[in-house]
């Protein structure tokens, strides 16, 4: 049924494994898929053409991974939010797990504008797919923070348009170990941390890389996405939440 | 038995749609269907050769993969066409064609089963046996090669891929595919001798043609005769037929994609067979007869496939969708289950479309209201009459009043040219038929548009025309060229199928064994992906021809005579030649026949040989237009075959 009390509740959901190479519209439609399987009673639009309230975050580029993507939906009624990832995560495709659920506020602003800056972990190879050595990289990165512009040409909208990319990089870390992705990868990897900001713009992990030097990434995984404000920053899951009902029914 | 993903996965940051060769679709996962592999289980490899957003959603090869994976001795995975950027990247890193489920080598299956809904898709056969690493051709293969299997409706006509294939199954999969998995499993556990007497066995198979074991003669250019070389192997190879639908509930575990792909939605059958009696429709004449699946089964697949798919969207399907007995209460059922869930749509494709027809979409289509497609299919009653698509004007024009006054923007009618008898004023009618749409459209709405979609004829096996002289390239493009002219100024707009495809189509319909050899040469000059406009081109097609020493007109424009021997002679769809050749006769002579569902019958041989019947719950006409027979049955409705097309890589210049 439409109208009822509004629920809203912000999701956590990961893309690894294979399912990376499915686009961020093939997410939302089996996330879609698994709610309308679980019978999740989703609060619809108002309207000729209502539509299930459910809005994405940033969008993640086909072949990347994340441990941190999410989405807020408005429920219909109260629904038991410790089930809540069970019941959706036997309609998922492997790769695509449900990780954290939190009742959210009314009129929390959107995740596309409160994320401000977010974390990855990126194998990185040569252009040609030859090994970086770990020295070198730092030399590189170390040489291009130091430069007050990191001229670099992206593809938009079919059209490539060069952009600034330092303002983007807030802190790009070469790790000491090898690749976190081993469990996966045929082969080791040097790997390095990026924290990247996603307001006005963000880039790719590929294309800061390709600023930098002769560079791409092998293999990108999102682990984290933040909400900064007043100096302080949280998880999208910690942030803008409401108090859980106790005691609530599972529809 | 490696699993080829470590090599797979590199290759996919470079390619378009990479999603396209990872499988995991929701219903392959374990305790589901994924496949088991064991030493004594027969191995099948279901090749659907298109991309995978056209293969995927194939009833046919789903139907097959879960009767295999349920079956003990038995385990099928899938596979689809790479398109050509990864095909390029899996030959320069050497990587095999692959299975999507486990990604496993061709060349580990033990079978490599192709479903062939479409003639130009044979050289992607050719193409997809060669990137598994397989010879091509069936007399290079030695026991370790996995055996060439085919099914679906071109193999009705197998000659053109007789020495590509080693196995051709006609008709219905749903019983022969066990028998095939016995035999072949059988062979493999006893260590797989040579291939001819696997073969020689599955050729005791009703249903199977072994093209090997068969002699070809010729009379100067024409078949003399296609003789059995062996005493135990079957003069002429009759289809297989289930004679109950009711008993093969599949796919009861329809895959979901991850990417989008074509028909994108629960797909249940609901009849299988049409004895509308289409003389241009091969589907219509190699099903029959009509078996109707139960009402109670058919709602009982739309509830429990909602509820685990998870998909909006269902498709009853069926050659003429409005004719199923049941249409009505399953149709009602369907939109009080979903009033206030947030709404299932319901499409029918392949609708037969009158007033009556355009109210059930109505009811269906409350909120998403796109084009609706009808299929007229000539532009004069003399010429339907000829074709034996029997409706009245009076038919189409109420449909589409129908339509527009609900609330319909957008229609599309669908014509064939290039058909028999057919004459420029029949050409000019389906302008005037257009014209008028859009005037009545204009009644009810200033956007009212009509568009017109005009595919090139090409004669098939099995039906009434497969004697007729296919209309040329320089013919056909006449005609549409008059109808493009006809149309200039007024609201409808024209689109039409390329004719130079349509000639290559003609070439592989009717063709005997020698046009293997031509699907070799367009194969390797490059030619895959023929339905793709990008891929094609009839050059290719016109040199292999010449290199051949074939005359293209000779096999797609000619007459043929009442005497010949036609290649596919030895394949039986059950239709005596009798009344096929009775049934051009009376085209000729502007002569409808009405459907021998709720008439009497015609003889036409598929129920009398088979000792097969009609399964429809009703004896009765469904309500509404003159249901084919030409005349005005009930007032202002009408009997229009409408269709909802899915999206297709037709290949249609504007």
């Amino acid at each position: 049924m439409r109208g009822g009390a509004a629920n809203p509740v912000r999701l956590q959901y990961t893309k690894l494994g294979k399912v990376r190479w499915i686009s961020h519209r093939d997410v939302a439609r089996a996330l879609e898929r698994s709610f309308r399987v679980a019978q999740l009673p989703l609060a619809f639009t108002e309207g000729f053409s209502p539509r299930p309230k459910v809005s994405f975050g940033l969008a993640l580029s086909t072949g990347h991974e994340s441990e941190a993507e999410y989405l807020d939906i408005v429920l219909a009624e109260e629904v038991d939010l410790d089930r809540l990832a069970d019941r959706l995560n036997s309609g998922l495709p492997e790769g695509i797990r449900i990780v954290g659920v939190n009742a959210l506020a009314d009129r929390a602003p959107a995740l596309q504008e409160a994320v401000t800056c977010v974390e990855w972990r990126v194998d990185v190879a040569h252009t040609d797919l030859t090994d970086v050595d770990p020295q070198e990289l730092r030399d590189r990165v170390d040489a291009a923070m130091a430069l007050p512009e990191l001229p670099t040409t992206k593809r938009r909208k079919g059209r490539d348009v060069v952009e600034d990319v330092r303002p983007v990089i807030r802190r790009i870390t070469v790790c000491d170990a090898s690749s976190t992705h081993a469990e996966t990868a045929t082969e080791l990897r040097t790997c390095v941390e990026m924290e990247m900001s996603t307001q006005p713009r963000g880039a790719k992990p590929g294309e800061v890389l390709a600023a930098i030097g002769d560079f791409t990434d092998i293999r990108a995984r999102r682990m984290h996405q933040w909400i900064e404000r007043d100096g302080a920053r949280q998880e999208p899951l910690d942030a803008d939440t409401r108090p859980r009902v106790p005691n609530a029914y599972a529809s | 038995m490696s699993d080829l993903w470590p090599r797979i996965e590199p290759l996919l940051a470079r390619v378009e749609k990479p999603a396209r060769y990872i499988g995991m679709e929701m219903g392959t996962e374990p305790g589901n269907l994924a496949p088991r592999h064991g030493s004594g289980r027969a191995a099948f490899l279901l090749i659907y050769p298109d991309t995978y957003e056209i293969g995927l959603p194939n009833q046919g090869l789903q139907i097959l993969y879960e009767i295999l994976n349920e079956r003990d001795d038995s385990v099928a995975e899938r596979a689809y066409a790479p398109w050509t950027d990864m095909e390029a990247s899996m030959r320069a890193a050497r990587v095999p064609l692959f299975s999507v489920d486990t990604h496993r080598a061709a060349a580990d299956f033990d079978v490599l089963a192709f479903n062939l809904s479409a003639e130009l898709v044979y050289t992607n056969l050719l193409n997809l046996v060669d990137l598994a690493g397989v010879p091509v051709r069936n007399e290079d293969r030695a026991p370790s090669h996995p055996i060439v299997i085919a099914g679906g409706h071109c193999t009705y006509n197998p000659e053109p891929l007789a020495e590509y294939v080693d196995a051709f199954v006609i008709g219905d999969g749903e019983e022969v595919i066990s028998e095939l998995a016995e035999v072949i499993g059988a062979w493999k556990r006893g260590g797989r001798a040579t291939r001819e007497a696997v073969l020689r066995e599955l050729a005791t198979i009703p249903g199977v043609y072994v093209p090997s074991l068969y002699a070809v003669e010729y009379d100067g250019p024409v078949v003399r005769s296609v003789t059995p070389r062996f005493p135990d192997v079957p003069a002429v190879v009759d289809k297989r037929t289930v004679a109950d639908l009711a008993e093969w509930p599949y796919p009861k575990r329809q895959l979901v994609p991850l990417v989008e792909v074509v028909h994108d939605r629960l797909n249940v059958e609901i009849f299988r067979g049409c004895t509308r009696g289409c003389r241009f429709c091969q589907a219509g004449m190699i099903t029959r007869p009509v078996r109707e699946r139960p009402e109670e089964q058919v709602r009982t697949m739309v509830k429990e496939g909602l509820r685990r798919t998870g998909y909006d969207e269902v498709a009853l399907t069926s050659l003429s969708s409005a004719d199923f007995s049941g249409i009505e209460g399953v149709v009602a059922d369907l939109v009080t289950d979903q009033e206030g869930t947030g709404g299932v749509s319901v499409s029918l494709p392949s609708l037969r479309v009158d007033a009556f027809t355009v109210g059930i979409a109505s009811e269906l289509q409350k909120v998403r209201r796109s084009g609706l497609t009808f299929a007229p299919e000539a532009g004069t009653w003399r010429l339907r009459q000829v074709i034996n698509k029997l409706i009245i004007e009076d038919d189409l024009y109420a449909a589409v009043d129908a339509a527009y006054s609900q609330g319909w923007r957008r229609v599309k009618l669908y014509f064939l040219t290039g058909l028999p008898t057919e004459m420029d004023e029949d050409t000019l009618g389906i302008a005037q038929l257009a014209t008028n749409v859009t005037d009545i459209g204009r009644k009810y709405t200033k956007q009212a548009s009509c568009t017109v979609s005009v595919g090139g004829f090409v004669p098939k096996p099995h039906t009434p025309f497969q004697w007729f002289g296919q209309n040329g390239v320089d013919e056909l493009q006449r005609k549409i060229t008059l109808l493009r002219n006809a149309v200039r100024g007024t609201r409808a707009q024209v689109k039409w199928h390329d004719p130079k495809a349509t000639f290559a189509e003609g070439i592989a319909s009717r063709g005997d064994r020698r046009i293997g050899r031509v699907i070799e040469r367009v194969w390797r000059a490059g030619g895959t992906f023929q339905e793709w406009s990008e891929g094609f081109s009839l050059d290719r097609w016109l040199d292999a021809m010449h290199a051949e020493g074939l005359d293209p007109d000779w096999f797609v424009t000619r007459h043929r005579t009442r005497d010949e021997v036609l290649p596919w002679g030895h394949i039986a769809a059950g239709l005596h030649s009798d009344f096929l050749w009775q049934d051009w006769q009376d085209a000729l002579a502007e002569h409808g026949l009405p459907d021998c569902r709720w008439t009497p019958c015609y003889d036409c041989g598929v129920c009398t040989d088979y000792a097969l019947e009609h399964v429809v719950a009703s004896p009765l006409a469904p309500a509404g237009g003159s249901q084919g027979t030409g005349q005005d049955l009930s007032g202002p409705a009408a009997a229009v075959p409408v269709r909802f097309l899915g999206t297709k890589p037709v290949v249609v210049t504007t």
